[in-house]
């Protein structure tokens, strides 16, 4: 490092890899996300992907985004903008820019701002920074494409190889700027193309060649920046997307329940990286099957916990729909099921590759009849794992199919995940039916206390029985049409659910003082916890009540929500975490603030409508 | 060892004359007569009529819901592929609404076996036309007759290249046990289209061969490795001629046994087994009866396990805390 160049120490810094989406951003984003993590830095990523797999190269629409948020103390989000955009080609730049914040640094591949490229990126001039408004003393303008090809020069690569590494010339200039440690990358490059050494050190040189591009010419800006770790938690970390928490989250679970993992599932975007992890897991002896329909995903899900496996389907936007009658035959049938519902934009097909928060009342009651099933939500990348685990839980501790709810945003995001010890998680023990009640034993049968009937697996002599979507006499579990035994059976199934225990609900913040309640469900607490922190350094009274378990609501619901003068719903659909709590709290009425662009919460504009909800 | 007895539960509440109280007592007696044990023994069915029969059972088993038992009976099978798993179905349960699982539980080849009762009508819901209905049926909701035509299941199951098709009369004890324990036995998707009465909407539906006398007259029994001979005495033999077959008279003509067409249901290639199988009385051929095809090929959940073993061996991590140390893991002290 060159004596003369100042080392700022940064708190945080948010940066944004955005290309082709053959460009490779996501890598870059992810070597960097990992890097900085080593050191101890909080991360949080969120990769924007667009629907099209391979659109026209260098046009707008088929631009990639990958934000990393790295950060010395815990960071929630991956941030509102960016602190260094990297725009590998116009298009990319057109298209992103605006998520940059005002004096971003902008890091560009000159070599991809030809008129060809302008043009498919509708630019006017070739003046495109001036049309943008874009500081050049703020762009880092290099042309990339030119000197990774001088770099790899040497290598017989051909030239459409060589453009492949493009991504880690961007990648070494941003770890020069930030002060990164090369040598972790270049492991990282080393496990990740172990069986093709020549790739692996194709990239290595090229980042390093970034990195020395930085060094060399300092760039044009006037600073090397150290973002130092604060609160270090000692341990042993992995970065982690939601997806794939979750699906650990279900391996674990089935292994602590002593139970086959089965997954009945259709690809479906963005729930499909479930199914594309558990498929790898059959060392552990997880079963995959992907169905011919979302409907035969879910029924064989069922069928597979008739047979006394943790039945586990997997979802999102149509596909829900497509499962609920046979989550309805699971809810009179009483068997375990966990359905997971990685929420999209809706409705019909929609944004399948964006985020919302529109399906809590389809999950609530999208089912013919009276059809209770407790709903659980996930608040981050990292809660998946726990949400997983406590959903397959609830299912096979109380008979009933249980709806995990996560969303494109925390699916698809990541953050730093400290390995979890099973030991410490609590055991699962299925409600199996006693030997001794062989003779006496009918299937609907309860627990007095829990309301939750025995589970016989077949294979158990002295247990055969038929289930069905007919309701059954509560005491025999034969057909019945009788009007009080239905009564009393819809009763029994919404009392079994409410009985679930469920942990009290949080109040972070201000809870004794809070001047404004917020409160929100799931993959929204990242921002709605940064929100509360950057009132409340501004002097403000501000908490935050964040609902991760929906159905059943905590006991302590009404009184946390009842307590504060001013309470406000934030959620990503157009009230519907709010209209459920005003129907289960009497003489709830919150503020509400609804949004529903497909696009995380900005911290900054749930600020300024909690600053005016406060002035009010 | 077992009887039919050991099976039996509760009181059918069928129609009096229905297809499914013959179709009920066979499965009993074929069930026993295989032995596997009743606890040991899931039948799935979905909606329907012939969906009741589940509640008949002295075995595990679920009566679930329309159109949805063969994807249930899938999962069931593939978590424990130790159950013998049976799934019942009508024609519109599963050839309709259940259409799309039908053809990929054959496709699949899981080891399920697949009970079609097909009365060509919608009993449950009081007479509507089903996707076996013939061209013109008229119904309730076809007072003019049906401008579509049906569906042969036999077509359907060798389209999704099913490896076993079986038929039988409902009101054929002997015929019909005898299918299902070759489907028992038959280790993949195994169909077996029972041609069954609806004594109230579709009375007569199977009349041609419903009765001894009947079936003597206008089926054929085919059965493996031996000559496709029928007739109230044994008369008529079918023999191939150009792409297709036809009837030939023995003892005329010069025609002798030998030169009747041997069955041969276990042939890979089924395009005879599909002439056996689509032809009707209206073409003037039998009725065939027995089994049709019955082909060995890998099945779905022994390979489903064969992969999991085969991947245990070569993969070095097998629970949880293993699985977290393939990852990139770094440490903060």
């Amino acid at each position: 490092m060159s004596d003369e160049l100042e080392i700022k120490e940064l708190e945080e810094v948010v940066v944004r890899f955005s290309g082709d989406s053959g460009d490779g951003m996501q890598l870059a984003g992810n070597i960097f996300s990992t890097v900085s993590a080593t050191v101890g830095n909080s991360i949080s990523t969120f990769p924007d992907y667009p629907a099209d797999i391979r659109a026209p190269q260098g046009s707008l629409t088929g631009v990639s985004g990958f934000q990393v948020h790295i950060g010395a103390s815990q960071v929630y989000t991956p941030g509102d903008k960016c602190d260094v955009l990297v725009a590998m080609n116009a298009a990319a730049l057109k298209t992103q820019y605006r998520y940059a914040k005002t004096g971003a640094a902008i890091i560009i591949d000159t070599d991809s701002f030809g008129p060809k490229d302008l043009e498919k990126a509708a630019f006017k001039t070739s003046d495109y920074l001036g049309e943008m408004g874009i500081d050049p003393d703020r762009v880092i303008a290099c042309p990339i494409s030119q000197m990774v090809k001088d770099c790899l020069a040497d290598s017989g690569m051909d030239v459409k190889a060589m453009m492949k590494c493009r991504n880690m010339f961007a990648l070494g200039l941003v770890c020069w700027l930030f002060d990164r440690d090369l040598d972790v990358a270049f492991n990282y490059l080393k496990e990740k193309f172990a069986k093709k050494a020549g790739v692996a050190e194709a990239n290595i040189k090229v980042i390093k060649a970034g990195y020395d591009y930085g060094h060399n010419t300092h760039s044009s800006v006037a600073n090397v920046y150290r973002i130092e770790t604060k609160n270090k938690v000692p341990g042993r970390y992995m970065d982690i997307t939601g997806n794939k928490a979750t699906a650990y989250g279900f391996i674990a679970a089935a292994e602590k329940a002593g139970l086959k993992l089965y997954l009945g599932s259709y690809p479906i975007t963005p729930a499909t990286d479930v199914l594309h992890e558990l498929s790898k897991h059959k060392s552990l002896g997880v079963t995959t099957v992907q169905c011919e329909d979302e409907i035969a995903g879910c029924a064989s899900a069922l069928g597979a916990s008739f047979a006394g496996a943790l039945g586990v389907t997997s979802t999102s936007g149509p596909g829900i729909c497509l499962k609920s009658e046979a989550m309805n035959l699971a809810v009179i049938m009483e068997l375990p099921l966990v359905v997971l519902d990685v929420q999209r934009g809706g409705p019909a097909t929609g944004l399948p590759t964006k985020s919302e928060q529109t399906d809590l009342l389809q999950c609530l009651f999208g089912r013919n009849g009276e059809s209770p099933m407790p709903v659980i939500a996930a608040t981050s990348p990292t809660d998946c794992f726990d949400a997983a685990y406590q959903a397959s839980k609830m299912a096979l501790e109380h008979m009933t199919p249980v709806i995990l709810m996560t969303d494109a945003f925390i699916a698809n995001g990541s953050s730093a995940f400290k390995l979890p010890n099973l030991a410490d998680y609590p055991a699962i023990n299925p409600p199996y039916v006693p030997e001794e009640l062989k003779g006496k034993w009918a299937p609907y049968l309860r627990d007095e206390k829990t309301k939750v009937r025995y589970w016989a697996v077949p294979g158990r002599e002295g247990f055969t029985h038929i289930l069905g979507g007919l309701e059954k006499d509560n005491q025999t579990g034969a057909i019945s049409t009788n009007p009080e035994n239905h009564d009393l059976m819809t009763r029994l199934r919404k009392e079994k659910v409410d009985k679930i225990p469920v942990p009290d609900l949080e109040v972070l913040g201000d809870k004794d003082d809070a001047d404004l309640l917020i409160v929100g469900f799931g993959g929204t607490y990242g921002h709605l916890h940064a929100a509360m922190d950057e009132m409340r350094a501004a002097g403000k009274k501000v908490a935050l009540a964040h609902f991760k378990f929906i159905n059943p609501l905590p006991k302590n619901t009404a009184e946390v929500l009842m307590k504060y003068k001013k309470v406000i719903v934030a959620e990503q659909n157009m009230g519907q975490l709010a209209s459920w709590l005003r129907m289960k709290v009497d003489g709830f009425v919150p503020y509400q603030f609804n949004q529903v662009k497909g696009q995380p919460f900005v911290v900054e504009e749930l600020v300024n409508a909690f600053q005016d909800i406060l002035k009010k | 060892m077992y009887t039919a007895q050991d099976y039996k539960k509760g009181q059918p509440r069928w129609c009096p004359g229905c297809g499914d109280h013959f179709f009920l007592a066979s499965l009993h007696k074929a069930m026993a007569e295989i032995g596997v044990d009743p606890w040991n023994t899931a039948v799935i069915s979905g909606i329907g009529c012939s969906s009741r029969l589940p509640h008949y059972m002295a075995t595990y088993g679920m009566n679930t819901i329309h159109g949805r038992a063969a994807a249930i009976a899938t999962g069931c099978k593939v978590a424990n592929p130790d159950l013998a798993v049976w799934q019942v179905s009508g024609d519109g349960d599963g050839l309709a609404i259940g259409g799309n699982h039908f053809i990929h539980a054959n496709r699949r080849n899981i080891n399920l076996n697949m009970i079609l009762l097909n009365n060509r009508i919608y009993g449950l819901t009081k007479g509507q036309y089903s996707p076996t209905s013939p061209r013109g049926f008229v119904s309730k909701s076809s007072p003019y007759g049906t401008v579509e035509d049906p569906f042969r299941p036999a077509e359907l199951c060798f389209g999704a290249r099913g490896h076993f098709f079986a038929r039988a009369v409902a009101t054929d004890a002997p015929g019909t046990v005898e299918i299902l324990k070759a489907a028992y036995q038959h280790k993949g998707a195994s169909v077996c289209e029972i041609l069954q009465n609806c004594v109230i909407f579709n009375n007569g539906t199977h009349d041609s061969v419903y009765t001894k006398e009947g079936r003597a007259k206008n089926a054929i029994y085919v059965e493996h490795g031996k000559p496709l001979i029928f007739g109230e005495n044994n008369e008529f033999g079918l023999v191939q001629e150009g792409f297709g077959l036809k009837i030939v008279e023995i003892g005329k003509d010069g025609i002798t046994e030998k030169d009747i067409l041997v069955h041969d249901a276990h042939c890979e290639d089924n395009t005879l087994q599909l002439k056996l199988a689509l032809m009707g009385n209206g073409d003037g051929f039998p009725i065939a009866l027995g089994v049709i095809r019955d082909v060995e090929a890998p099945t779905y959940d022994d390979s489903v396990t064969a992969q999991i073993e085969e991947v245990k061996a070569v993969k070095k991590y097998h629970n949880f805390a293993e699985l977290l140390e393939t990852n990139d893991i770094w440490e903060v002290k």
